[in-house]
């Protein structure tokens, strides 16, 4: 509980690691440093297709990370909902990635493993990648079926009219096919998940210029020191 | 000119009818297109939204594959247009993850330099090919035929590619040419919620119902696609939407590549038309060669 009580210039043990991990996944975002650039316009929350069925609205979303509630964010269904549209990201003023940030954040909260609102999108998200691992390519089947077992097997069989229509007009893959250098693709995965952890950013310590509107300059000024 | 041909996973089966659709069209225009010899799934947006490195990685493998054969790559799915298309601009921006990447892909003997151009169909019909060259082949005209365009969100962003943000006009000038009409359809790139049919059904059912509300509203006979996803979304949860909304709509989504075919005056079969759900109605019907 004494966790959630905020006392100004001193940011929680949680927070100061979904920072650390969000902060480095914005390096990873061309000009990924422009969220400081955020003048709380709404844009993004009117463009948005789904804001409505949010329960923070994008621009909400910089504005707690600036106020440095991250953990709020981390519990929204909003980082789930979000369909990578794109409309925020064209339309914002100040060309903040706002996308962009949205699967930084998902990727933070996955790391840090948050139990969400929405766990359906990253049973969907990790059984996709099963799949993209075990075959190279995409079994739809599969993954439809399997989503469905593991977040609601009745409603399969409302799938089933659909489905049947599908194998009428020979739109089903019956088996998964892999590809041929199925192989070589796993070793270039694997590599690749070795690098990202070799990356996984060192304990931050606490500094009260990692929230509020400092926070990203704060992160370059380091990056500029380590280089 | 000749392209690398990158269908991704949808359009192997699920969507069949864009794949045959754009593969005979290319052909009818006698433009050659070699699919990438063992392309992998490019990750689509799930990927890239949990594992950054690894999904540059197999996205990159696509395209370092495409650079081996020297071809500008030819994506018809938005979803993957839009990652091979920023798989290239996260490469060409950030020097260290181009490193990283490369470093995996050596351990398939690949590299990629990140030079190989990404292009929709569409941009390649409408700007490489030409309507001129088109129209040479076009045996019907779409006359007293109401469209409405859909182009979705994901081939006009998030960058600049090749047609407007807000008012992308290519296929609207295309079919216009072929004789049909554009009806208003402010909607055009309007997200159809992809991913969300599976995860938050009930959004994903509203955003398409409003589509559809939209098209019809307009007066369009047929909402004509670019994206393998807006296209499932359409189609094929129609008649949930109807079950839900208590509509009643049946509006043909045809791909702008078939209704291409169609003006060609390719074989129905040719080009998918036999695996719509949905009939296409007389219209279309009278102009379709079986
Ligand atoms: S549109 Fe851009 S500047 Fe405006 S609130 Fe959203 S993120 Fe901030
Ligand atoms: S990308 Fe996400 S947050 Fe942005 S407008 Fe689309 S659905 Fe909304």
């Amino acid at each position: 509980m004494a966790e959630s009580l905020r006392t100004p210039f001193f940011m929680s043990k949680t927070e100061a690691e979904l920072r650390q991990v969000f902060l480095e996944q914005v390096k990873q975002i061309p000009a990924g440093e422009r969220i400081k650039r955020c003048i709380q316009c709404g844009t993004c929350t009117g463009s948005c297709p789904v804001s409505y069925a949010m329960d923070i609205s994008p621009r909400e979303l910089i504005a707690l990370f600036r106020a440095g509630e991250m953990e709020t964010i981390m519990k929204s269904r909003t980082i789930w909902i979000c369909a990578s549209c794109y409309s925020c990201t064209t339309r914002c003023p100040s060309g903040i990635k706002i996308t962009d940030i949205i699967y930084a954040l998902k990727r933070t909260a996955m790391e840090k493993q948050y139990k969400s609102k929405s766990p359906q999108v990253q049973v969907l998200a990790n059984l996709f990648i099963e799949n993209l691992m075990a075959y190279g390519r995409l079994h739809e089947g599969t993954l439809i079926r399997k989503y469905y077992m593991k977040t609601n097997v009745a409603k399969m069989f409302g799938l089933i009219s659909l489905g049947r229509k599908m194998f009428a007009t020979k739109r089903i893959a019956i088996f998964p096919k892999k590809i041929k250098q199925h192989e070589a693709l796993s070793r270039i995965i694997k590599k690749a998940q070795e690098i990202e952890i070799r990356h996984t950013p060192e304990r931050m310590e606490y500094s009260p210029d990692y929230v509020g509107y400092k926070a990203i300059g704060e992160m370059e000024l380091e990056q500029r020191k380590g280089n | 000119m000749k392209y690398a041909y990158y269908p991704g996973c949808s359009l192997e089966k699920t969507q069949r009818g864009y794949d045959e659709s754009v593969r005979e069209v290319f052909r009818t225009l006698d433009q050659e297109i070699v699919e990438i010899e063992d392309w992998n799934c490019c990750g689509a947006t799930v990927y890239m939204s949990v594992k950054e490195t690894v999904s540059l990685a197999i996205s990159s493998r696509n395209l370092a594959l495409a650079e081996q054969m020297g071809l500008q790559v030819m994506a018809p799915c938005s979803s993957c247009f839009t990652v091979l298309s920023k798989t290239n601009r996260i490469l060409n921006e950030i020097p260290k993850l181009h490193s990283d990447v490369n470093e995996a892909l050596a351990e398939a003997g690949l590299n990629y330099t990140g030079k190989t151009k990404v292009r929709h169909p569409l941009d390649i019909l409408m700007n490489d090919i030409g309507i001129e060259a088109m129209q040479k082949k076009m045996k019907h005209n779409l006359n007293g035929l109401k469209i409405a365009p859909y182009y979705g969100c994901q081939i006009v962003r998030p960058d600049k590619t090749f047609d407007d943000k807000e008012n992308p006009i290519l296929m609207d000038r295309l079919f216009r040419k072929c004789g049909a009409e554009v009806v208003y359809f402010p909607m055009k790139v309007r997200c159809c919620g992809g991913m969300l049919m599976t995860t938050f059904e009930e959004t994903a059912l509203k955003l398409n119902k409003e589509l559809l509300e939209c098209a019809v509203a307009n007066g369009a006979d047929v909402i004509v696609t670019t994206c393998p996803l807006c296209h499932f979304n359409l189609e094929a949860y129609q008649d949930k939407i109807n079950d839900v909304y208590k509509t009643n709509f049946s509006v043909p989504i045809l791909y702008f590549t078939q209704l291409l075919g169609i003006v060609f005056g390719l074989q129905q079969k040719a080009i998918g038309l036999d695996s719509s759900f949905i009939p296409l109605g007389d219209k279309v019907t009278s102009l379709v060669t079986v």
